[in-house]
């Protein structure tokens, strides 16, 4: 293995385990010692990283960085015995403290059962109906994801200043209500997952969309979305039918993220996108999950998902069945009276019964007003009029989406656009 | 209730002579006990002993480099707890995993000095 492929794959499994790892500290050390869990779980990290440079990786990487952990931890306990801050409750807390047991107790807290458990917590205690969703993801990313706050950044082309302060804004929140990574209690569970969905589903998008970033921290942020909803999948409790729906749309939105740019790294649309690229294997997989996602309550993923699959079955751009899609729409604008799907909605009409449908229906759209800052509304505006051959027009509203645009692809897409248009005119 | 010392003497685990896997199965049958304990809010704490130690006689004038017994008869730990007479306190010793390597255990009450009586 090469030093770049050991390097890849260490980066692999510390973005899985760092979290996992944390959770479990979290529920050991108690919400008021989230930076010591941090701190242990960065410090078996570079353990790891130095010795297994030495060493190589050893046979079994996970359960080696569970016990440097393990045995991190019964240090720390063990010089803050006496420590006020530390305190954990009542039959847990007089194990961890005698030597008699706290070998025995710490090994109880690290079985895989108790791991995903403890993860599972975290993760609805980082989607905290109280934590703004902009702080969730930031939380989410850095805390079970082990992404670092430069990276955080990164994807949000925004400041480390900016991540740090929202991280701590969340870790006091944490301190203050005494939040514990737990599962909710059953009857809570199930509205408590949508703002953790939610929260996957932003997160996936940030990735799929490139809004914002790079290539790589893109398909990391993929990723990660991803193995959080397997996650939730993999737990009985936590297998609701929206998540199996979400883990669906992911994968008909993963199969086809080779075609949606060149090999010169531009941007390419939909109609004229290679459909022989997309991952057939991806596609079968989702249809799985969308198949278990229908034998519960229809979730806006549910739709969302149908959509995206439509347009995967569909051999060529002339073959997308716009009625099946349209009547997805409608049921999405019903459920989320968000004016963004309803302008995808306008979209579809413009496919189906063409321009000036399409144009009838944006005008006629609910909070109109709210889209004027959001680029896709102008881009759209401006492929509507160039089919409406008011080329100027088209153009004006090219321009303006570029203004609004902060993603490197998409820019350099309009950018095109409006040359083709202006020598036109 | 009252407080009660069990004073932990020999049943020491040999470990050259055991496997990772009895020494971690021991520990276990420790968590057991002393975990069954601390639901029942009856354990006040206890911590096993290091085998080095000083032993100081003659008002304190004499020190030798060694605990006062050694061998079986070493004090290996304690354990603190509640009970309601010195028999339950028995009881309650009888569980304690150190008896799988032939500890003896004494069990002595806690004298407390309430005022009447200083």
């Amino acid at each position: 293995m090469s030093h770049r492929e050991i390097q890849s794959q260490i980066d692999h499994l510390f973005r899985q385990e760092a979290g996992k790892m944390v959770a479990v500290l979290v529920h050991i050390f108690g919400a008021s010692n989230f930076e010591l869990a941090e701190d242990v779980v960065q410090e078996t990290l570079l353990t790891a990283l130095k010795t297994w440079r030495l060493k190589g990786i050893p046979t079994y990487p996970k359960a080696w960085l569970y016990r440097v952990s393990k045995n991190k931890a019964i240090d720390l306990l063990r010089k803050r015995k006496h420590h006020p801050l530390f305190s954990q409750e009542g039959i847990a807390q007089q194990l961890l403290n005698s030597g008699y047991t706290i070998h025995a107790q710490m090994d109880a807290y690290w079985e895989p059962q108790h791991i995903t458990d403890d993860f599972l917590g975290m993760m609805f205690a980082c989607c905290h109906p109280s934590i703004s969703q902009e702080n969730q993801v930031t939380f989410m990313l850095k805390v079970l994801g082990g992404f670092s706050i430069q990276e955080i950044a990164n994807a949000f082309i925004t400041s480390n200043a900016v991540i740090s302060k929202r991280l701590l804004r969340t870790k006091d929140f944490f301190r203050k209500e005494q939040i514990k990574p737990r599962l909710p209690r059953e009857e809570e569970l199930s509205k408590r997952i949508n703002s953790v969905t939610s929260c996957i589903y932003l997160l996936f998008n940030e990735g799929y969309k490139s809004t914002h970033s790079t290539t790589l921290v893109r398909q990391d942020l993929i990723d990660h979305a991803i193995y959080l909803t397997k996650t939730l999948l993999e737990n009985e409790k936590t297998r609701f039918s929206s998540v199996y729906a979400l883990m669906a749309l992911f994968h008909f939105q993963g199969a086809r993220t080779k075609s949606r740019v060149s090999s010169e790294g531009k941007l390419i649309v939909l109609k004229d996108q290679d459909r022989s690229v997309w991952d057939q294997l991806l596609i079968a997989k989702g249809r799985v999950y969308l198949n278990h996602s229908l034998q519960g309550p229809l979730s806006s993923y549910h739709l969302e998902a149908g959509i995206a699959y439509e347009h995967c079955k569909a051999k060529h751009f002339k073959d997308t069945n716009w009625d099946v899609i349209l009547a997805h729409y409608d049921k999405l604008v019903s459920m989320t009276k968000d004016p963004v799907v309803a302008l995808h909605r306008a979209l579809v009409i413009m496919e189906k019964e063409g321009a000036p449908a399409a144009l009838t229906e944006i005008e006629a759209i609910e909070q109109h007003h709210v889209l004027q800052s959001y680029y896709v509304y102008h881009a759209a505006l401006g492929e509507l009029f160039f089919r409406l051959q008011a080329i100027k027009r088209a153009i004006f509203h090219l321009k303006k989406a570029l203004s609004l645009c902060s993603a490197p692809l998409e820019k350099h897409y309009l950018n095109e656009k409006i040359e083709q248009l202006s020598a036109l005119s | 209730m009252k407080d009660f010392m069990l004073l932990i003497r020999g049943g020491e685990m040999d470990e050259t002579n055991s496997s990772p896997e009895q020494m971690q199965a021991h520990m276990a049958d420790w968590q057991k006990w002393m975990g069954g304990l601390a639901e029942q809010g009856i354990l006040l704490g206890g911590e096993p002993l290091h085998n080095e130690g000083k032993t100081l006689f003659e008002y304190g004038k004499k020190v030798v480099d060694r605990p006062l017994t050694e061998g079986k008869e070493l004090v290996g730990g304690y354990v603190m707890l509640k009970a309601d007479s010195l028999d339950q306190a028995c009881e309650l010793a009888k569980g304690c995993p150190g008896f799988d390597l032939n500890c003896a255990i004494e069990v002595r009450e806690v004298m407390t000095m309430d005022a009447g009586q200083g």
